[in-house]
Order: structure tokens, then C-alpha cells, then sequence
């Protein structure tokens, strides 16, 4: 434990000045596909209440850097990955780590809104509490309120929780998907694009409900759209090719970027 | 002026095509229906409930209920053992086995489905019966043979062997089936489940069956169907039972069912009335046949359609 301990505090290229207090890191993490290498090196922290995000141009290697943090990218047949992510100190690819105790402490949201169809509204929010032996009762009635309710969804699906939860509109099934989430009382909530399927009214309350989350969690949001990055964000990292160019407080990044490409990448050059 | 274009003329042929289907089972079905007429006149309900089966002639009488009850107890043991196999091979070979694993076993699966029939039936008789008695009946006969489910004794030609034979030929059928159903199942729905700390085994069992389960409900049905209707396997290894012994009361009787029933007889039937009652089962088979699929087809509909998440028919 101590020599893991030491890591958190080992001096980042990007925060040199880097204080004690991270939840996770990403340290040297390379990732493959089969033979092609999406992920070069990339080391990132992730500090508590905040929302930090990665932005990019598409196949940057932004979502399975993301999907790194939750153990999700081992899934994909043929996945490879090598390096280290921290979550509070410890290495979450340690060989005595079970992937599923840190999927429930580090949660998901999917770019396609994805609640289970089979499920009602309410069993899509207990789900991964039933999985761990909760009974139908007071607590669990209680967690699936309170998450509903952080996903600010509770005043428009109350009198309908035992509707599917794909009967409802895109943008409260993603709200669905986070409250599913939250239930967990995950440490960490990481989201892939989490409105690129939505309308620019949902896409404005996923965004303020984002802003909203950090009060309890730490936040990872991958985005191509970099508005929402500068509106949601504290820190920003611009990831090109697989490699990290940039990381920096979100105003730095997008006021005032040390290096070149991430300027032309702000400024609309390309991507 | 008509003038007749390519896709009016195809439009024609395919209703024409299609219709046909139905036209065949009308035509099957009044022809059967014709056929039987004599047995039925004469026997009435009793043609159905009755247990005698007697081609003598002027002693003839004739009862379907111990063939029937056949049917349903050899394809009912089909379905308990030849569906959960085909299951597990499903998802083994769509959640678990690497590609180069999965291909060749769902051809090898598949291919199980080219065996003709009688191939089974003759390994049935010459292999498959040696193993049911030595390490099946003969072990649950000495120390269950106080239930009369396992009461007789075993001699391998019986309705647990018959149905274990179906068991075997309804796998690949199920097992195809279910492997396209669970490959439907969108991905999305895995990783929303392994992001909320499932694991792999919940993962498959409370959202994948779950999601492809009225897929998986008519993949079962069309092994019914084959099991149902399966005639050459089964009179080599049923026992060929009839009359009041051809009643399945213990598993380790000789039985009969409608199929067998029809292929051993229908050849030596001398009088009209004998040869009508054999056609009598035969519109019994085609009945059941269609009971199950439009019940089943039912069931599936009422089940499913308020519940969502079924694969969209």
C-alpha cells in the first residue's frame, strides 16, 4: 500500500505543483486495438469535485482512454492496455482488484442513451443494487427517489416507475442512465459524450446537471464539442492521435494554450 | 390500356407464391379431415380418449389418448434436456468462445441438423440404447424404482430414450436459433450492465436471456415442432408400444407416439375403417402441431408486448 501511496504524489509532467489530493491518475497508460496502438502514453489526474474533460478530435482515443478508468476496455475482444490507473492511491489493474467492485465505484454514462429495456424505470435505477442482494423495500424505494431526484429526472417519471425505461424521451433516458449511476454511489462518474444523441434542450440539462454532480463526485467527461467543455469543465485535456497534448485548468486551455496544435484545434483549424 | 410492368408482374407472383403456403395447409387439412371422417363417425370422442387400438377386422376400435399422451411426454423430455444444452451451447458460443472457437462449433452444430433421421435412430438402437440402460435405467430402476415413474423394467426401447434421442435432434435447431437471437442482443445493453458492476454470468442471465427471451421462446417452439413430428428415430427406439400398455406410465415403457403410430401401421391397414383411423391420427398430429405454434405464438404476444425489450418481430 505504501509504495502504491507514493505514486499519487510523484511529481505529473502536467502539475508539476500537483497537490496530494487526486482521486484517480492515469499513469503511462498505452492501449491497443489488435496491432494498432490507440493510446500512447497518456498520463492524466483526476482531482476530486471537479468535472475534468478530455476533448479531441474523433479517433483521438479519447473514449477508450475513458473506458481504461472503469476497467470497461478489457471487454472489447482483442483489447490490450498497459500502465497503471490509480483510485485513491491503489492501482485499479492490480491482479487482487476485482473489475467489478470498481465498475460500482467508478461509474458510466454511454453516448447512446442505454437504459435496459427489459427493465422498468425503477428496476433500471436499482439494478446494480439488486445485484449486490438488495431486497424491494424502504431503502432500496428510497436510494431509487434520491438518484432520480440527482438526476433532477424524479418530477417527470414519479407516477410512471413502473414504465420501461425506454418509454421515456432520449434525454430522460440518458438522465435514467446517470440516476442509474448515481444509485451505486459511485466515487467517480465517467461519460462518454454524453449528449452527442440529444437535442440542444436536453443537451442543456445534462450539461447543468453535470456542473451539479461534482458537489458529490468527480467528474470525467469525454466531449467533441467544445463549448460544452469550456461550460462544464474545470480542467481540460486535448488528446490528439492517441497522445496527450495538453492539460491544464479549463480556462488556460481555452484562453491562453501553451502548445500550438491545441490552439489550432480551439480556434476551429481542424478536427 | 393495361400494360403489365416487371413489378406487377412480380407483385402477382409473389401473392401467388405466398398464398399458396396457406392453400397447402387448407388442402392437408381438408384432405385429412376427409380421410378421417369414417373413424370419427363412428368412434366419436371416444376416437380421442380411448385406449384401444385394434385393426382386427369387423373387431376393429380404435383411441388416440395413449399416442397423444406419447407425443407430449417424449417431446416434453426433449425440450426439458435438449433445451437448456442448446442454451448453454448458445451462449458459450456467442458470450464465451473466441472466434476461432465459435465458428467451427455452430457449423459443426448446424451441420448436426443435416443428419437424417434414421441415422440417429440406427445409433439410437445400436450405441445410444446400450448407454441409457447400463449407466441411466438400470441405476435409477434399483433405487427409484418404488416411483412409478421409474417403475419397469429397463430394456433401453422406452419413452426416456426415445425422448433423450429428440432431446439430441431438436439441439441444433434450438441451439442456432438462440445463438442468432443472443448475437441480436445490442452490446449497448452488456456494457450498461458490466458498468454497474455485473458480472459476466449476471451479465448473460438477467439481461441478455432477458432481452432475446421471446426470440429464444420461438426457438424453443420450432424444436417442439421438429420433436413433435419426428417419426423415424423415435419408432426405432420407442418401443412401439399400443393399446392400453402404449399409456406412458413409467418412463421405462415402451410407448408410441402419433408419428410412430402412423409409420409402423398405416402400410398393413386392410380395412377402410383401420386405414381412416390412421389418418385420423395423422389430423390429431397436424392439430397438435398447430396448437402449439398458435398457443405458443399467443403466449409469446400477450407475455412480451407490455414488457418491451423483446427482439421486434
Amino acid at each position: 500500500m505504501m509504495s502504491t501511496q507514493e505514486n499519487t504524489t510523484k511529481p505529473n509532467q502536467f502539475f508539476p505543483e500537483i497537490d496530494a489530493v487526486v482521486k484517480m491518475q492515469a499513469i503511462n497508460i498505452n492501449a491497443w486495438f489488435g496491432q494498432k496502438q490507440i493510446l500512447k502514453a497518456v498520463n492524466l489526474t483526476v482531482k476530486p469535485n471537479t468535472v475534468t474533460a478530455i476533448i479531441g478530435p474523433s479517433g483521438c482515443g479519447k473514449s477508450t482512454f475513458l473506458r481504461c478508468f472503469n476497467r470497461m476496455h478489457e471487454l472489447v475482444p482483442n483489447a490490450k492496455m498497459t500502465g497503471q490507473i490509480l483510485l485513491d492511491g491503489e492501482n485499479i489493474y492490480d491482479k487482487r482488484i476485482d473489475p467489478v467492485q470498481i465498475r460500482r465505484r467508478v461509474g458510466m454514462v454511454f453516448q447512446k442513451p442505454n437504459p435496459f429495456p427489459t427493465m422498468s424505470i425503477y428496476d433500471n435505477v436499482a439494478a446494480g443494487l439488486k445485484l449486490t442482494g438488495a431486497k424491494k423495500g424502504d431503502s432500496l424505494d428510497e436510494i431509487v427517489k434520491h438518484s432520480l431526484e440527482q438526476a433532477t429526472l424524479w418530477d417527470e417519471v414519479k407516477d410512471d416507475l413502473k414504465k420501461p425505461g425506454t418509454s421515456i424521451s432520449g434525454g430522460q433516458q440518458q438522465r435514467l442512465c446517470i440516476a442509474r449511476a448515481i444509485a451505486l454511489q459511485p466515487e467517480v462518474i465517467l461519460m462518454d459524450e454524453p449528449c452527442s444523441a440529444l437535442d440542444p434542450i436536453a443537451t442543456a440539462k445534462i450539461e447543468k446537471l453535470v456542473t451539479e454532480l461534482k458537489e458529490n463526485y468527480a467528474v470525467v467527461i469525454v466531449t467533441h464539442n467544445m463549448q460544452q467543455a469550456s461550460r462544464v469543465s474545470d480542467y481540460t485535456a486535448f488528446m490528439y492521435l492517441g497522445e496527450l497534448v495538453e492539460f491544464d485548468e479549463t480556462g488556460q486551455i481555452f484562453e491562453n494554450p501553451k502548445n500550438k496544435l491545441t490552439e489550432k484545434y480551439i480556434t476551429g483549424e481542424f478536427g | 390500356m393495361m400494360k403489365v410492368t416487371g413489378d406487377k408482374l412480380f407483385k402477382i407472383l409473389a401473392i401467388v407464391i405466398a398464398t399458396s403456403a396457406l392453400a397447402i395447409l387448407i388442402i392437408t387439412g381438408y384432405t385429412l379431415s376427409a380421410g378421417s371422417m369414417p373413424a370419427l363417425q363412428k368412434f366419436g370422442l371416444n376416437f380421442f380418449f380411448g385406449q384401444q387400438w385394434n385393426p382386427v377386422e369387423s373387431r376393429e376400435i380404435f383411441g388416440l389418448l395413449p399416442y397423444i399422451l406419447g407425443t407430449l411426454a417424449t417431446s416434453g423430455i426433449a425440450l426439458l434436456i435438449g433445451v437448456p444444452l442448446s442454451l448453454g451451447i448458445a451462449i458459450f458460443l456467442v458470450e464465451m468462445a473466441p472466434r476461432s472457437l465459435s465458428v467451427p462449433i455452430s457449423y459443426i452444430v448446424e451441420l448436426l441438423a443435416a443428419v437424417p433421421s434414421v441415422i440417429y435412430g440406427l445409433w439410437g438402437l445400436f450405441v445410444f440404447r446400450g448407454f441409457m440402460v447400463k449407466y441411466i435405467e438400470t441405476p435409477i430402476s434399483a433405487y427409484f424404482g418404488w416411483f412409478p415413474l421409474f417403475s419397469g423394467a429397463p430394456g433401453g426401447l422406452d419413452i426416456l430414450t426415445a425422448g433423450c434421442i429428440l432431446a439430441i435432434m431438436i439441439i441444433p435447431t434450438v441451439a442456432s436459433i438462440s445463438k442468432e437471437v443472443i448475437s441480436a442482443v445490442p452490446n449497448s445493453i452488456r456494457e450498461g450492465a458490466y458498468s454497474i458492476g455485473a458480472t459476466k454470468w449476471e451479465v448473460i442471465r438477467r439481461w441478455v436471456i432477458s432481452y432475446g427471451r421471446s426470440g429464444i421462446f420461438g426457438a424453443v417452439i420450432l424444436g417442439l415442432g421438429r420433436a413433435v413430428g419426428e417419426t423415424m428415430a423415435v419408432s426405432m427406439l420407442i418401443g412401439n408400444a399400443t393399446s392400453f400398455s402404449a399409456m406412458p406410465t413409467s418412463l421405462f415403457n415402451p410407448g408410441q407416439t402419433l408419428a410412430s403410430l402412423i409409420a409402423n401401421g398405416i402400410l398393413d391397414a386392410t380395412s377402410s375403417l383401420t386405414y381412416s383411423a390412421y389418418i385420423g391420427a395423422g389430423l390429431t398430429l397436424l392439430f397438435m402441431s398447430l396448437i402449439i405454434n398458435v398457443g405458443a405464438h399467443m403466449v409469446m404476444t400477450r407475455v412480451f408486448k407490455d414488457k418491451g425489450g423483446a427482439i421486434e418481430q
